[in-house]
C-alpha cells in the first residue's frame, strides 16, 4: 500500500500575533514544529504501515526550512520525502495550495492520501478537501480512527453530534484530528538516518500543474483586513436553580435588548 | 568542535525534551518519594533507543554519537535525576567496558540485548574497603578448571537486582597489587551470585544502589574481560568514560533547578513585586546561568574528544568535577529563592538539591577529579 501524508510546518503557538500594522503573522522567535493534526495523521499511516506493511510519503509545500518536519517524518518512520518549494508558490492560498499538493501527488503512485484536519496557522481546514476535489477523489474528514481492510476504509469520523461510521474505498483522502492518537516519539536510530536520508526537492515545473494556478496569480483570496480579537470580559457566573437561571437570563437578554 | 547543535542534535533534542516532559517529569516525584525504581520508563527508554545511543549499529546500537548521550544524560536528569544514572550507569559503566575490552563473542552475546533495552547494565568496583582506593580489592577471582570462582562483596552498585548484567572487577594476584585486578562479566541468577541490602538514600532514590555479594560463584572462563591483570586499568578508562555521564546528570540537575527558579521567582510576589524584580535574584541567577552554560560547554568539550578518539580523561575530570559543584550550589541557591516552600516536597527544587550531592561523589569523588587535573598540571 502507499500512503500520502500531507504535513505543514507550524509555528509552534496557538496565538499567534498578528503586526496590526501589516496584518501579517509575526513568525519571528517563534520555534516552528510539525502541524500537531499533521502528525496524528503521520502516527496513522505509520501504523497501518506497522500491521500491513506500506510505504509512507510525507509532502509539505513550504520554504526550504520546512526540511525540519521532513527530517522528523523520517525520524517517524516515514520512507519518503518530498519538499515542494519555488518562488512560484509563494502568496498561495488554499485554492493554489492545495492545487499545487495535488498536481504533485498525481504523480505518484497512492492507496491513501492523509492530511491534517487543519493547521494551526491558517486554520481554515480547507486544503485537504479542496486537493480531494483536484483530485477527484472521495475523502472524509474528522477521522479519530481507521481500520483498513482490502482496499476498503472503515473511518470514525468525529461530528458534533457524536460519530459516524464511514466505509470508503481507496484511493481517497482522510483528514485526521491530533486526537485520534498519541504519535510515536522518533527513534534515535531514525533521527541518525533521517539525515542520510533524500529530502526531493520539486519544484514547480516537476509537478503536474497550470503554473497560472500557483502562488498569488492562483489566488483568488484577499485579505481585506486582519486584526487581533479584542478579549472577551469573562463571564459571571451565577450558582442558582434551573428555574432562577431561565429568569436571569431573560433579563439580561433583554437589558442587552437582544429578546 | 562546533559550539552550537547540528540539525541531527537539534532534532535529537527535540525528541529526548519531549520524552522527559511527557514521560519522565510526570514521574519524578513519586519516584522520590516511593523510593521506585521506574521500570516503566526504562521500557520506554528502550523502545526508541535510548539504552543504547552510543553503540554502533552493528552491535544492536543506535550508532549515535557520545554527545547525544550526554545530551540525552542532561536532559533526563533536568527533570529526574533518578533516570539519569539508571542510563548513564548501564551504557557508560557496562555497555561501554564490554564494548572497549570484549572479544567478539562477548560483544554479540551482551551487547545487543543491554543496547535494545532488553537487559540493564551495571559495573562492580567499589568495596566496603576498596572506595576512593579502589586498588584494594578483596573480592578475589580463582580459576579452577574452566571457572573463575568469584567469592567476596561489592558495596553501593548502582542498578543492580535490576540489571542482568555485571562488570565485575576482582583480584586474580594479590601480590601483583593493581596489576593483579582482572574484569568479569557476571550474569544475574549466576548460583554464587546475590544481591544484598539495598541502601536507603538522600538523593536520587529511585535508582536501586545494592551490595553485590559472591559465594563461590562459578563464572565461565570465557567471562574474563579483556586480558587477565588489566582490571584496574579497564576499570579506571570505564569511569573516565562514567565521569562524561556524570557531568552531563549533575548539569541537567542544575538546569532543571534554574528552570523551576526563574519560574517561581516571576510568579512569587513579596513586598508587593515579583520576587525576581529584585536585583540580588537576577544577579545571581545570571551568574548560575553563565556557570551552567560552562559546564555545558566542559561536558561537549569531553564528550566531542570520546567521539574524536581523542585523550578525554583530563575534560572529563574537569567536566565532572565542575558540573557537580555547579549543580550542588544552584540547586542549594534555587531552594534558598524559594523560601520555606523549596524546603517542602510541594517543590521539585527540593529533590534536586537532594539529588545534586551524589555528582561529587561517585565516579570520583570531587578530590579524585582534583588529583587527575593536578596530575596533568604536575606530569
Ligand atoms: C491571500 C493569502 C495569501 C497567503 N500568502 C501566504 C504566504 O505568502 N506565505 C505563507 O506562508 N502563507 C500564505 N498564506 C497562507 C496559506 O494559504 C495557508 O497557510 C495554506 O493554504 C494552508 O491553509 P491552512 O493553513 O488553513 O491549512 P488547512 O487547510 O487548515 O490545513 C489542512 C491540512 O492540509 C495540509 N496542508 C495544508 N497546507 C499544507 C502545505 N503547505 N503542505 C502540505 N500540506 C499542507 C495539512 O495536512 C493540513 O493539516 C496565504 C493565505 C491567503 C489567504
Ligand atoms: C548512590 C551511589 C551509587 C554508586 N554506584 C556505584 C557503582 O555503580 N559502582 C561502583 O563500583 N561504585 C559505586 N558507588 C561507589 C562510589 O563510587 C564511592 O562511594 C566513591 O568512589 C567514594 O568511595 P567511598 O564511599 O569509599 O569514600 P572514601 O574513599 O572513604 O572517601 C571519603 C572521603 O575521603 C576523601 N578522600 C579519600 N581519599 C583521599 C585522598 N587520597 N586525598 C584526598 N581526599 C581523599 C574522599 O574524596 C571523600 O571525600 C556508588 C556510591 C553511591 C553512594
Amino acid at each position: 500500500m502507499n500512503i500520502v501524508v500531507c504535513i505543514k510546518q507550524v509555528p509552534n503557538t496557538n496565538e499567534i500575533k498578528i503586526n496590526p500594522e501589516t496584518g501579517t503573522l509575526i513568525r519571528d522567535g517563534v520555534p516552528s514544529i510539525m502541524n500537531p493534526d499533521d502528525k496524528g495523521g503521520l502516527e496513522m499511516a505509520l501504523r497501518l504501515k506497522d500491521q500491513y506493511g506500506a510505504n509512507v510519503t510525507v509532502i509539505t509545500m513550504g520554504p526550504p526550512q520546512a526540511d525540519a518536519i521532513l527530517r522528523e517524518a523520517f525520524a517517524m518512520g516515514a520512507d519518503r520525502a518530498i519538499l515542494l518549494t519555488d518562488r512560484k508558490f509563494a502568496g498561495a492560498d488554499t485554492l493554489a495550495t492545495s492545487y499545487a499538493l495535488a498536481g504533485a501527488i498525481k504523480t505518484l503512485d497512492y492507496d491513501l492520501i492523509i492530511a491534517g484536519r487543519q493547521a494551526i496557522d491558517g486554520d481554515t481546514a480547507q486544503v485537504a478537501p479542496e486537493m480531494a476535489e483536484h483530485l477527484g477523489l472521495p475523502q472524509v474528514s474528522y477521522t479519530v480512527d481507521l481500520k483498513y481492510n482490502n482496499g476498503l476504509c472503515l473511518v470514525k469520523k468525529e461530528t458534533e453530534e457524536g460519530y459516524q461510521m464511514l466505509e470508503v474505498p481507496t484511493p481517497c483522502v482522510l483528514t485526521v484530528l491530533a486526537i485520534a492518537n498519541q504519535p510515536r516519539y522518533m527513534s534515535v536510530k531514525g533521527i541518525m538516518e533521517a539525515f542520510d536520508k533524500e529530502v526531493e526537492i520539486w519544484t514547480a515545473d516537476k509537478i503536474d500543474v497550470d503554473p497560472n494556478r500557483l502562488g498569488l496569480k492562483g489566488s483568488p483570496t484577499r485579505v481585506k483586513k486582519s486584526f487581533t480579537k479584542p478579549q472577551k470580559s469573562p463571564g459571571q457566573v451565577y450558582e442558582v436553580d434551573a428555574e432562577e437561571a431561565v429568569g436571569i437570563i431573560i433579563s439580561k437578554l433583554k437589558e442587552k435588548f437582544i429578546i | 568542535m562546533d559550539f552550537g547543535f547540528s540539525k541531527r542534535e537539534e532534532l535529537f533534542l527535540q525528541m529526548i525534551r519531549e520524552f522527559a516532559e511527557n514521560e519522565v517529569k510526570p514521574l519524578a516525584a513519586e519516584v522520590d518519594e516511593q523510593e521506585r525504581f521506574p521500570m516503566e520508563t526504562v521500557e520506554k527508554m528502550a523502545k526508541i533507543g535510548i539504552m543504547g545511543i552510543p553503540v554502533p549499529v552493528e552491535y544492536g546500537g543506535q550508532g549515535g554519537t557520545n554527545q547525544m548521550y550526554s545530551m540525552a544524560v542532561e536532559e533526563l536528569s533536568r527533570v529526574c535525576a533518578t533516570t539519569g544514572v539508571i542510563v548513564s550507569a548501564h551504557t557508560s559503566l557496562c555497555i561501554n567496558p564490554i564494548l572497549e575490552y570484549g572479544t567478539e563473542e562477548q560483544k554479540m552475546k551482551y551487547v545487543p540485548k543491554l543496547a535494545a533495552g532488553e537487559w540493564i547494565g551495571a559495573f562492580g568496583l567499589t568495596e566496603p574497603n576498596a572506595g576512593t582506593d579502589a586498588a584494594m580489592q578483596q573480592t578475589t577471582a580463582v580459576l579452577d578448571g574452566d571457572e573463575w570462582v568469584l567469592n567476596g562483596t561489592k558495596i553501593f552498585i548502582t542498578n543492580a537486582g535490576y540489571a542482568h548484567v555485571y562488570v565485575v572487577m576482582a583480584m586474580t594476584n594479590k601480590e601483583m597489587g593493581t596489576r593483579g585486578i582482572s574484569a568479569f562479566i557476571v550474569e544475574k541468577g549466576t548460583p554464587g551470585f546475590s544481591i544484598g541490602k539495598k541502601e536507603k538514600k538522600m538523593g536520587i532514590r529511585g535508582s536501586a544502589t545494592c551490595e553485590l555479594i559472591f559465594e563461590n560463584c562459578r563464572i565461565p572462563k570465557e567471562n574474563l574481560l579483556g586480558e587477565q591483570g588489566k582490571g584496574f586499568k579497564i576499570a579506571m578508562n570505564t569511569l573516565n568514560g562514567g565521569r562524561i555521564g556524570i557531568a552531563a546528570q549533575a548539569l541537567g540537575i542544575a538546569q532543571g533547578a534554574l528552570d523551576e527558579t526563574v519560574k517561581y521567582t516571576k510568579e512569587r510576589k513579596q513586598f508587593g513585586r515579583a520576587i525576581s524584580a529584585f536585583q540580588n535574584t537576577q544577579f545571581q541567577l545570571a551568574n548560575l546561568d553563565a556557570k551552567i552554560q560552562a559546564a555545558r560547554l566542559l561536558v561537549r568539550e569531553a564528550s566531542y574528544n570520546k567521539d574524536m578518539h581523542k585523550p578525554y580523561a583530563v575534560e572529563a575530570a574537569r567536566c565532572k568535577l565542575f558540573a557537580a559543584e555547579t549543580a550542588m550550589e544552584v540547586t542549594t541557591k534555587a531552594v534558598q529563592f524559594h523560601g520555606g516552600y523549596g524546603y517542602t516536597r510541594e517543590y521539585p527544587v527540593e529533590r534536586m538539591m537532594r539529588d545534586a550531592k551524589i555528582t561529587e561523589i561517585y565516579e570520583g569523588t570531587s578530590e579524585v577529579q582534583r588529583m587527575v587535573i593536578a596530575g596533568n598540571l604536575f606530569k
